[in-house]
């Protein structure tokens, strides 16, 4: 688009320049935290003179983190799982529905991600502590499930728009009913769209901290509660350890989701 | 000639049956979302109309109104959210360009710096941030070591250190619109302004940027609204010194176990967050109808 | 399979505000080849998706036979359809997608890949049954659909503009093919399409259709050359329409009252060979053009109204010679000139 001012070295330097330094801003502490994970002293000293793996150590071997990460992994997964039917389903009947109703359901549904998580945290609370249910996984799994169906649709959505809802009539016109042709022949063709929508469902779970402060505890606590209460308290190196690990993990999602992008073409 | 029926009712049955099992597809995430965040919503404002002992009074809106903790707090959520908008149109808008202006290919792979940020637990992001600003951090530890200052500054458990974590967080969700819209932006425009002499400076000036006028504002929207709830981010970073809504609505639960007034609190925030949000769609109606 | 009659009775169909197809009715006969035909927005669409299910009409009734499938699901119809974008499975190859419909009756596997061949030679696919859609060219999946459509033998086939993607000459041989399809097939098929030519050679019967009425519905022949009204007489070609006064008669031709439709290619420089009943047109050449085959000449009659007319290459000895303004005496047998019989607008 700049092309016809790439005689102008300086401001396309300058450009650039500033560009990188925002994008080092970007990444500076997720980037930061990774040596200091293996650092062997305490005193989060930089850079670390002494190589180890305790911190890795701490974490894995703590029964409390250890149970907050199978809880959070556990969750994440339900939400994926109940999140991405759920949404495909209302994305399906709003497409097809078309017009005011489809704008009502999608309005609705899109409330968890314009309200103020503090907001959903403390109404959640109250719902629940009416039902006797806070401090419980449903009731944890309640809140992300809630979270990421906005996700999920956001996702799927427009890929099912795009679908050539042509193809749902030729197979209904040779003989396929609403289930087998939503079956066979749209979901197939969105499985792109369903994986990335299932990733993003995953990571918005696992992410998920304010509600998780609120309505969690014990044994339903997550990795992120446990890490804001740490946090507060003091600065515990172990959370180097994981956040690394998480970081790690989400470059692997993000390589993956771009893989799948490029396959799946523009 | 026969008359000819208005609308043969069977039919209409049939149509109406159809719409339902549509209707009905949507009731799983409606249901979801209904019980976990419209109710608790709903439950949140007959909170606020309650005591203690669950009988109907003003109590809770007169006394969360009178105080001054209420004020300061919106004041302080206001200075948070404006500052962090005007942070990120600064850095952000120049880093879209910049993205914007490469082939799509090394834009995607530089797209990475900005997704996994983003995609990074928050908590995680924080306590980089604790690391990188603390007295003894690593940034205080640069300055000192090159010589630039002699004593440690103080750029975390205060507002500075919380408008870095903002920034931080929502940086990536500012570029991302303003990116797309000048991605959009038919090249042929900006090289005719060239070809009719325009300067760098006046072709982003005059073209690029009223043509991307769309994505920087509804990144901006994003910042402004998204920040006005911010909880983590003031809790962590700002030491209990830096308090916007989020964190009074905690206090009064936590400290005073006043879940009236905490409700009350949180019907402010909805309340301010929806009147932003029908300013700005108010403000969109008024530009649309400037340029019809 | 015996082929089945098909009867719509009164259908009529809105959009909100907008009246797609206004109290249609229409008999199509066993086994005939009829098409719908008329500009986009004449309900010639509609009155297709009514009949495969896709659209519900607001009242009126549509059989299939002696059976009335008016509320009947799309599914259970029996219909085959050939759609203006193919519809095919992009995830599926070329076999995956003509077995689908044998698949969905639980066809055994044996029957299901002998109905499939030859349903694949019958478009003279069979080569390609394990391609990829992607792979193939806007010619090779239109007979993929085709064959898609007919391997399950259904009763009735639809056809939405299925040429409409497909270049001149490609469109004019699959014209023909699919006119061979149905002649082989036996089976009653409705063809949709805005191109009159297409029309005009590939059905038993045309029905002309606009604002969401039939205006016309004839055999080819009768619908060029008696053209019922005004509109049908302009969307089947260049038509001239005269008040009959502007003409003269040589005796025993008429009428000589009202509005005649007269064809471009009907009129003659000279009246040799024109038989004893002709009428005669005077008028002062505008404009010609030299199109090869004919020469396009527009005449302007003395009250002022613009006549073409298509004089062929053969016939047209002295055209190159006219020049504006020129006097031009045309001629038309009498059998050419046909009455126009206004259909009163309710």
């Amino acid at each position: 688009m700049l092309e016809a001012w790439s005689d102008n070295r300086v401001s396309r330097w300058a450009l650039w320049a500033f560009a990188a330094l925002v994008l080092t801003f970007l990444m500076l502490p997720t980037l930061v935290v990774v040596p200091l994970s293996f650092s062997a002293s305490d005193l989060l000293e930089f850079p670390p003179r002494e190589f180890s793996l305790r911190w890795y150590e701490a974490f894995f071997g703590s029964p409390t983190w250890m149970a907050a990460l199978r809880t959070s992994l556990t969750l994440g997964v339900l939400t994926a799982l109940i999140a991405v039917p759920a949404a495909t389903l209302a994305c399906i009947g709003m497409n097809r529905l078309g017009g005011r109703s489809a704008g009502t359901v999608y309005g609705t549904l899109l409330v968890p991600s314009v309200t103020p998580g503090i907001l959903l945290a403390i109404g959640l609370f109250f719902v629940l502590a009416k039902l006797g249910l806070v401090g419980t996984l449903p009731g944890v799994l309640a809140g992300h499930a809630m979270l990421a169906i906005p996700v999920a649709v956001l996702v799927l959505y427009p890929a099912v728009n795009r679908f050539d809802w042509a193809q749902v009539q030729a197979a209904r016109s040779l003989g396929a009913g609403w289930f087998r042709a939503f079956g066979g022949i749209l979901l197939p063709q969105l499985r792109f769209s369903l994986l990335t929508a299932g990733l993003m469902a995953f990571l918005t779970s696992l992410d998920e901290s304010v509600i998780s402060i609120f309505v969690a505890s014990g044994d339903s606590s997550t990795l992120p509660k446990l890490m804001f209460l740490s946090l507060r308290d003091q600065i515990d190196p172990t959370i180097a350890a994981i956040s690394t690990l998480w970081t790690l993990l989400v470059a692997i999602i993000v390589l993956v989701l771009t893989l799948v992008q490029s396959r799946n073409g523009p | 000639m026969t008359a000819y029926p208005a609308s043969d009712p069977a039919l209409i049955a049939d149509a109406a049956r159809e719409r339902r099992f549509f209707l009905s597809l949507s009731v799983p995430a409606l249901v979801i979302v209904g019980l976990s965040a419209v109710l608790p919503i709903l439950w949140i404002l007959r909170q606020s109309f309650l005591n203690i002992g669950g009988d109907a009074t003003l109590a809770n809106w007169s006394k969360i109104l009178n105080s001054g903790l209420t004020w300061s707090a919106m004041q302080t959520t206001f200075l948070l959210s404006g500052s962090t908008l005007v942070i990120c149109v600064i850095l952000g808008t120049p880093l879209a360009l910049a993205l914007a202006s490469t082939t799509p290919r090394k834009a995607n792979l530089l797209m990475i710096f900005l997704l996994l940020p983003l995609w990074t637990s928050i908590l995680v992001r924080t306590y980089g941030w604790l690391v990188l600003l603390r007295r003894e951090g690593l940034i205080n530890g640069a300055l000192q070591g090159i010589g630039l200052t002699s004593e440690p500054m103080p750029l975390v458990y205060n507002t500075t250190g919380v408008l870095v974590g903002m920034v931080h967080y929502m940086l990536p969700l500012y570029v991302l619109p303003v990116y797309a819209a000048m991605r959009d932006i038919d090249g042929s425009v900006v090289r005719a302004a060239a070809s009719m002499g325009a300067t760098l400076g006046q072709a982003i000036r005059t073209v690029i940027l009223p043509l991307a006028r769309g994505g920087i504002v509804s990144g901006s929207i994003i910042v402004f609204v998204y920040t006005l709830g911010f909880f983590i981010t003031p809790a962590v970073l700002g030491g209990g010194k830096v308090n916007p809504i989020a964190i009074r609505i905690e206090r009064t639960i936590g400290a005073f176990q006043d879940w009236g007034g905490a409700s009350v609190l949180g019907m402010l925030l909805l309340l301010t967050v929806a009147l932003v949000g029908a300013m700005v769609l108010a403000l969109r109606r008024v530009a649309g109808v400037r340029h019809a | 399979m015996t082929p089945v009659p098909i009867t719509f009775e009164a259908v009529r169909k809105s959009f909100g505000a907008y009246l797609a197809l206004d109290n249609v009715s229409l008999a199509v006969a066993a086994g005939e080849f009829l098409t719908l035909l008329g500009p986009s927005g004449s309900g010639k669409t509609t009155l297709l998706m009514a009949l495969a299910g896709f659209v519900r009409p607001d009242a009126g009734h549509i059989r299939l036979g002696e059976r009335d499938i008016t509320r009947l699901a799309p599914n259970l119809r029996d219909i085959g359809i050939v759609f203006q974008n193919y519809a095919l499975f992009p995830h599926m190859t070329v076999r995956g997608n003509v077995e689908y419909p044998l698949r969905l009756r639980k066809t055994a596997a044996d029957e299901m890949r002998q109905r499939v061949e030859a349903a694949l030679d019958r478009v003279q696919l069979g080569h390609l049954a394990d391609r990829d859609i992607a792979a193939l060219s806007g010619g090779q999946r239109q007979r993929v659909a085709l064959a898609r459509a007919i391997v399950y033998e259904p009763r009735v086939m639809l056809m939405d503009e299925p040429l409409s993607a497909l270049d001149k000459n490609l469109r004019e041989s699959m014209q023909y093919e699919i006119r061979r399809l149905h002649d082989a097939l036996g089976v009653t098929t409705i063809y949709v399409t805005h191109d009159q030519r297409e029309a005009l050679t590939m059905s038993d019967r045309i029905a002309v259709m606009d604002k969401g009425r039939i205006q016309q519905i004839d055999a080819p022949q009768a619908i060029y050359h008696r053209p019922a009204t005004r509109f049908v007489a302009e969307f089947m070609g260049e038509a001239n329409i005269l008040p009959a006064a502007a003409l003269r008669h040589s005796p025993g031709a008429g009428p000589k009252v009202g509005s005649v439709v007269i064809r471009a290619e009907s009129f003659h420089l000279s009246p040799e060979g024109l038989g004893d009943a002709a009428v005669a047109l005077d008028g002062r050449l505008v404009a010609k053009a030299f199109r090869g085959e004919n020469w396009l000449l527009t005449v302007m009659t003395a009250a002022g109204q613009e006549v073409a007319m298509s004089i062929p290459a053969t016939r047209a000895a002295g055209c190159a010679d006219l020049a504006e303004g020129a006097v031009v005496a045309a001629f038309a047998a009498a059998g050419t000139v046909h009455p126009l019989a206004e259909v009163a607008t309710p």
